[in-house]
């Protein structure tokens, strides 16, 4: 579910544009307010949403899951780690779920990347990311196709 | 020149029934230019839909004394000190750039009204006022165009990059900023330059006043009414739709309390 901005709630500070990932959030150029500018690029990883100081972030519910006219808010609390939904339908009717944002302790698992050693200029022109292929458990390496198998078949 | 009515200076060259006209011609600008821009965007219609569905959605009425609270502490916090933008340098510059601009405006008015002809005094202060006005204007307002501003800040855009949401902060700060320049050259008797910068401040007056309908200007006016309701709405129960806040316990580890990212 993408996110959205309600704009008459949002001050224009700029965390959202800041954080998001997939740099989709953007100032209006003529309200100078946050705006999704591609909410099919959304990764729904909810940052802006938990950023946003105003609660000026919305998702917008898929079809399936919510027919039109409802609305979806977000509330994420960081200190109990618990992420609520409030889904209101179009006639008026609500539900409410929370859940846990992550079931790990807060503050581990986190790469201390200012403690990892400097990557070198090979390991900064290379296409892996981040702790690849380790940290992503295969031994052999990342898998590498031919580039003449990759054009047999049909790919959507 | 800060002790000196720049307004009764040039009213020894332009009849001061003149320049009377001129600040009522801007008012009227305003006045006009708020209205179009409320029958075009319809937001004061969506304000007050919202307000009522809000008022539908709530928990609890409240009583006609807590409203009164609820009001007098937004108008305390949320508009003359601007509390919304938390307790960042955006919050500094805004401040100075707003009552830079209320001092500026209303000693401008003041001297226009009050002390433009020859036979009058015009006490020392309403110069000193009208020049500091100015200054705490450029200093709040070039602080937010050169660094705060959110196209620099987080979008990452260079300074000079001109859209359409800067035709408010820009014509306000040129025209405190021509209007200190004009002083300055008046009081130095610099013949002919103090006449076109005179010129350039009137167009720059004629910009801010007159350009209401494309830029922000409007927003002093709606942003307290947003404000008073936005507060209304959370004491009432109904929460703008938002989930109500989780009590559960700190089930998944410590837990991360930092205050709210209000540092802009």
């Amino acid at each position: 579910m993408s996110t959205f901005v309600y704009m008459t709630r949002c001050d224009g500070c700029g965390h959202c544009v800041d954080i998001c990932p997939s740099d989709i959030m953007h100032i209006d150029k003529v309200t100078r307010r946050a705006v999704n500018i591609e909410p099919n690029m959304c990764w729904e990883c909810y940052s802006c949403v938990k950023a946003c100081p105003n609660d000026a972030i919305d998702a917008r519910g898929y079809a399936d899951f919510a027919p039109m006219g409802h609305s979806v808010r977000v509330l994420r609390d960081e200190e109990k780690g618990t992420i609520s939904w409030k889904i209101k339908f179009r006639n008026g009717n609500e539900k409410n779920f929370e859940s846990p944002i992550t079931t790990k302790p807060w503050g581990k698992y986190i790469p201390k990347l200012a403690d990892g050693e400097m990557p070198t200029k090979e390991d900064i022109e290379s296409q892996n990311l981040y702790s690849e292929p380790l940290g992503l458990n295969i031994d052999t390496g990342l898998p590498n196709m031919e580039k003449m198998k990759f054009k047999i078949g049909v790919y959507y | 020149m800060l002790a000196t009515n720049p307004f009764a200076e040039l009213a020894k060259s332009i009849p001061s029934i003149a320049i009377q006209l001129f600040i009522i011609t801007m008012i009227l600008l305003v006045f006009i230019g708020t209205l179009l821009d409320i029958l075009h965007k319809k937001n004061v219609k969506y304000f007050f839909q919202n307000a009522k569905k809000a008022k539908k959605q709530a928990k609890k009425i409240l009583a006609s004394g807590e409203k009164t609270s609820i009001i007098f502490k937004t108008i305390g916090s949320d508009i003359l000190t601007t509390a919304e933008l938390g307790a960042g340098k955006r919050r500094v510059a805004h401040l100075l750039g707003m009552y830079g601009t209320i001092i500026f405006w209303v000693s401008s008015a003041v001297m226009i009204f009050g002390y433009s002809s020859s036979n009058t005094i015009t006490p020392s202060y309403l110069p000193f006022l009208w020049h500091f006005g100015a200054l705490m204007t450029c200093l709040g307002g070039y602080w937010f165009w050169f660094f705060l501003r959110v196209d620099v800040a987080a979008e990452a855009h260079p300074w000079y990059r001109l859209i359409q949401a800067d035709l408010f902060v820009l014509s306000l700060v040129i025209t405190s900023t021509l209007g200190l320049i004009w002083s300055f050259l008046q009081s130095s008797n610099i013949a002919g330059w103090d006449i076109l910068f005179l010129a350039l401040f009137g167009l720059s007056n004629l910009v801010l006043f007159g350009g209401v309908y494309w830029s922000k200007f409007a927003h002093m006016f709606y942003k307290p009414g947003a404000a008073i309701q936005k507060n209304l709405a959370k004491a009432d129960g109904s929460r703008d739709n938002l989930p109500t806040p989780s009590n559960k316990p700190k089930q998944f580890g410590l837990g991360i309390k930092r205050e709210a990212p209000k540092h802009y």
